[in-house]
């Protein structure tokens, strides 16, 4: 309980001393509106807002799954074979090191400007790739030694090895990860759309431009609230999974 | 069972650590390795049991025998319950059968525990499950690498007691590393010392087992059994 109210309280005390600020000082309409001005804005936008809202939730989702499935692949490809991680994790650490909004313009100029939504997804993937590959390769690396012992010993096949004692040993680490991952790929994914400034995109990035443009600061917010909340959304979603699946073990 | 002439081992750019090991295994004896750490005991166990390969020497198996292995941390599957924990050689042999699964728990005093976690059980628990997971598969032979060293005494005199129990209900034959003295004593009936990679010397307890725990404990034949092992190893180590 306490859990949330705490938040709550915080929240409210914010709120409250953001609307009193705002009209105390008197701050115009286009520098900074009121969270009262912020949640009408949401309202009379809320068709064109909750549709973005979809298209990059959409985005994301679709950007983390590519991500944790070749994120897991590369991973069991590394498990079994230590050249093949030598040969290309420095190359995995590049794609996650260079800034992203620098990766950008070029993805946005080889899938095209009207694919906006495909430069997205490849965007939010390369950011969100990372921390799954890297978790779930430690997570393969961490198997109890004497649990392996025991699967030599009763001659346990690969797949027995794999299914009974690897994946379950990784489980904890991949969904830490994609509790991360989730988070980047909504930035990544944002980015993209900002990257791009305009054409085929239609997500909530391009909302707040759009807003920003027309000095409509409140409908910026609004823009911003909602993805504040798909993030938020995107972690305590995977963290409810994670107890869920992580229950007995505790 | 089991006759190993002059095992030979040593880890990649390290000194020996099995230099001329000579070892007898009779069936359904329980026969302790007592010694220094890294004078090799453990690592005697796992070239017995194949699980490094062995370098030079000769094991003869007269018979090979299934065997199983208990480590000194119970090593449960955290995500299985305790039934399919104890499953866990039935599994990989895919001859799953759940009333032996309920033998083997039965026998380590936790009947009923078969649906549990192991992140409910406490740490004695956890080890019975760990000699419930051995016995399952019904092995003739029982590698034990300091089985009990991480539990309090009190725990470990009942696991010791349970290992004798199971012993006698069963064929079994164990080999078991511990670096207690007490111990040794008390569960062997055959002590060997191991100092430098060899064993150096050997010693029969020969408690009554026709007695009670505790007054096996308290016995001369353990008394003087603990004195004569404290001797050996103080010998090799002088």
């Amino acid at each position: 309980m306490k859990k949330f109210l705490l938040p709550l309280i915080a929240l409210v005390v914010v709120l409250l001393t953001w609307h009193f600020y705002v009209i105390w000082a008197e701050v115009p309409k286009f520098v900074l509106p009121g969270p009262g001005a912020v949640f009408g804005a949401l309202v009379d936008g809320a068709p064109s807002l909750f549709a973005s809202a979809i298209i990059t939730l959409k985005i994301t989702l679709y950007a983390l799954f590519a991500a944790a499935f070749s994120g897991v692949l590369l991973a069991l490809l590394f498990s079994i074979s230590r050249s093949f991680e030598m040969t290309v994790y420095p190359f995995a650490v590049v794609l996650q090191v260079t800034p992203v909004v620098a990766i950008a313009p070029l993805v946005l100029i080889w899938v095209g400007i009207d694919n906006v939504d495909q430069a997205q997804i490849i965007i939010a993937w390369l950011v969100a790739f990372f921390p799954i590959l890297a978790n779930m390769s430690a997570g393969l690396r961490s198997v109890d030694r004497n649990l392996n012992d025991l699967f030599v010993l009763y001659k346990a096949s690969r797949w027995q090895r794999f299914w009974l004692l690897l994946w379950p040993t990784a489980m904890p680490y991949l969904l830490a990860s994609l509790k991360v991952s989730g988070g980047l790929a909504l930035i990544g994914g944002v980015v993209a759309e900002f990257v791009a400034g305009s054409g085929g995109s239609s997500g909530l990035a391009w909302r707040i431009i759009e807003a920003g443009n027309r000095l409509q600061m409140e409908k910026m917010f609004a823009g911003l609230l909602l993805l504040a909340v798909i993030g938020m959304g995107i972690f305590y979603g995977f963290s409810a999974l994670e107890r869920l699946v992580l229950r007995n073990r505790r | 069972m089991l006759e190993a002439r002059s095992l030979y081992f040593a880890y990649p750019d390290g000194p020996a650590v099995l230099d001329g090991v000579d070892l007898n295994l009779a069936n359904g004896e329980i026969v302790a390795l007592l010694g220094a750490s890294g004078c090799g005991k453990s690592t005697l166990l796992r070239v017995l049991s194949g699980l490094e390969p062995l370098q030079a020497g000769k094991v003869d198996w007269h018979e090979k025998p299934d065997f199983s292995f208990v480590f000194q941390e119970a090593a449960l599957m955290p995500w299985a319950t305790v039934a399919n924990n104890v499953a866990l050689p039935l599994t990989i042999a895919h001859t799953v059968n759940r009333a032996q699964i309920a033998e083997a728990l039965t026998e380590v005093g936790l009947e009923g525990f078969e649906e549990r976690y192991p992140a409910t059980l406490s740490g004695g628990q956890k080890m019975r499950v760990s000699i419930a997971r051995a016995l399952a598969a019904k092995p003739a032979l029982m590698f034990l690498d300091e089985p009990f060293g991480a539990l309090d005494e009190i725990l470990r005199f009942q696991m010791n007691a349970l290992l004798l129990n199971v012993r006698a209900q069963h064929d079994l034959t164990c080999l078991f590393v511990t670096h207690s003295i007490y111990e040794a004593a008390y569960l062997a009936d055959r002590v060997l010392v191991m100092h430098g990679g060899r064993i150096t010397d050997e010693y029969k307890p020969q408690l009554d087992r026709s007695m009670s725990a505790s007054d096996q404990r308290a016995s001369v034949a353990f008394f003087g059994a603990v004195k004569n092992i404290g001797d050996l190893l103080g010998r090799g180590e002088a």
